[in-house]
């Protein structure tokens, strides 16, 4: 798309996708458009249903979109996959039950065909920005949730994707371990300029995480509003007792509400 | 000691061994009775019960040999004899096992590549997997027999007649077993390789094999007892000179039940070993992958 202005990373335009079930056609996506740019952290919210993961598989090119336009660094998102421009991470770890810590994290490098002595740089490099130095030769029952959570993510950044897809990624997990994480990510967030999309369940954790939350609606799914959050960059846990942080909660809920999502 | 004892599984499988070891000698005496009362009354001999016990236990050709005359054969047949002799039960053994081992190995070869050619082709899983099932519905062990004559009625002879037998009866576990295994990745591990744009054979060797190694096993352990079994019934018939099911057969020609029984003995505990070596396989590869699996 030439008419794409520098610096966005994914745009969609008038994007819709219907699944063919056994119960008759899902509307999951309905006329979706959407730019995200460099650097930025948005997250998607919204009840089940609503088509935030099957957007994040669309843009993984995981799900074929029905209708409308996707791009991912400006080509489709088949060749950016192809290309290896993003990371995945699941809602589970899926780190593999077989391999140690660090021969998770060598997985996409060994498949990728980069030399051996640049995998052990690179895994040390990932295993100390999430803070799991010392567990290279731990397998993953070994590790609690939350650790193992980070693992998945730390697997993701070993090829040092531009753009990270974070489908739930501490959904699975208690709140304390989720703050912990929240606070931790956004601090590795900081330090290496990624565009995010984070698809969440949970109002504080967007409103803390997040410089854009969309928030969006089920049957069909389709996006409600688009904010864009004041706070500074600059954030730790305690800004949520902040008028600041409040009012954004506030809109989050309000625009869930606007789409009767609380139905 | 009182607790070891209640928590170890020595003390109720020693229990149930001497029951089954009581009720065989009671039974060697019931089932030779008949025979020995006939033979009393031909040489006009008087007995009694304990004579009847004793004779019962110590017969030449017994209709039901007593354990320790079984031990004593095998002892006799293992520990006693040349390992090169026709009379020795390890050289009947090792062709056994020779030919189970090869048989398990063609199969288990068959076994896999069948699987992987069933996941990966489409039309193989359409076309070859009904024809993998109805092989299992041939009575084989029934026509091995007759197979191993025809094989060898045009020059086939040695281990591979035998072998192919046992091979037959391995596959099939393996087949199904692999297939269910290469398949048991679950959805997310293979979007993950997806993303990663990893080939089919990257998400094979990485994915879909370490994935499938517990179900491997579990199959490798019912196919060697089968392949064993194949091996002996590759053995019955006239033309086998050696091997356990030889024995089997000059044992039921001359009547020498005792001979009978120390083969079959010999059987179970080479088919014991296999599985335990097997299980011994398992253990060590699954440690050295994290032993979290199976």
């Amino acid at each position: 798309m030439a008419s794409q202005e520098a610096g966005t990373v994914v745009s969609a335009r008038g994007l819709d996708l219907t699944f063919q079930t056994n119960d008759g056609p899902v509307h999951a996506l309905s006329n979706i458009d959407l730019d995200i740019h460099e650097g930025e952290f948005i997250s998607f919210i919204g009840p089940s249903g609503c088509g935030k993961t099957t957007f994040m598989r669309v843009v993984a090119d995981l799900e074929h979109p029905t209708n409308g336009q996707l791009t991912v660094n400006g080509v489709t998102p088949e060749q950016a996959r192809l290309d290896r421009s993003y990371g995945y991470v699941f809602q589970a770890p899926a780190l593999f039950p077989w391999r140690t810590i660090a021969g998770n994290l060598r997985l996409p490098l060994e498949i990728m065909g980069i030399s051996k002595a640049e995998q052990r740089e690179r895994v040390t490099e990932s295993m100390a920005l999430v803070n799991l130095s010392g567990f290279e030769n731990k397998f993953p029952w070994q590790l609690s949730g939350g650790m193992q959570q980070r693992a998945s993510i730390a697997r993701a950044l070993t090829f040092n994707p531009k753009l990270l897809l974070m489908d739930e990624p501490f959904g699975a997990l208690d709140e304390i371990v989720r703050d912990q994480l929240n606070e931790h990510f956004l601090n590795l967030w900081k330090k290496t300029r990624k565009t995010v999309l984070f698809v969440t369940h949970s109002i504080p954790e967007a409103a803390y995480l997040s410089s854009k939350i969309v928030v969006m609606s089920p049957r069909p799914g389709r996006i409600i509003d688009v904010i864009d959050s004041q706070l500074p960059t600059d954030r730790t846990l305690d800004i949520r007792d902040t008028p600041e942080f409040m009012e954004l909660s506030h809109k989050i809920r309000e625009g869930l509400r606007a789409g009767h999502s609380y139905d | 000691m009182k607790a070891i004892l209640q928590k170890s599984p020595i003390l109720p499988v020693l229990t149930v061994l001497l029951v089954l070891v009581a009720v065989w000698y009671a039974g060697a005496v019931w089932l030779n009775a008949p025979v020995l009362q006939d033979q009393y009354e031909r040489e006009e001999t008087t007995w009694d019960a304990p004579r009847l016990v004793e004779d019962a236990w110590s017969m030449e050709r017994p209709v039901l040999p007593a354990p320790h005359q079984i031990f004593a054969d095998s002892w006799k047949s293992i520990f006693k004899q040349r390992i090169s002799s026709k009379r020795s039960l390890v050289y009947h053994g090792w062709v056994t096992l020779s030919s189970t081992l090869a048989g398990f190995a063609i199969g288990s070869v068959l076994g896999v590549l069948l699987a992987v050619g069933i996941i990966h082709i489409p039309t193989l899983n359409k076309s070859v997997m009904p024809w993998i099932i109805a092989s299992q519905t041939i009575p084989i062990l029934a026509i091995a027999p007759m197979i191993i004559v025809v094989l060898g009625a045009i020059g086939l002879t040695g281990v591979l007649p035998k072998a192919s037998i046992s091979a037959y009866l391995c596959f099939f576990p393996v087949t199904i077993g692999m297939v269910k295994g290469l398949r048991s990745p679950d959805r997310t591990h293979r979007d993950l390789m997806k993303t990663y744009n990893a080939s089919t054979s990257q998400i094979f060797w990485k994915l879909r094999w370490p994935a499938s190694t517990p179900f491997l096993f579990a199959s490798f352990k019912v196919s060697i007892a089968i392949s064993l079994v194949g091996a002996i019934v590759g053995e019955l018939p006239a033309g086998a000179r050696a091997g356990l099911g030889a024995r089997l057969l000059t044992g039921s020609y001359y009547g020498q039940t005792i001979q009978i029984w120390s083969a079959l003995l010999v059987a179970s505990l080479l088919s014991g070993a296999l599985i335990a070596l097997v299980g011994m396989l398992e253990r060590l590869i699954l440690r050295r992958s994290g032993g979290a699996v199976g």
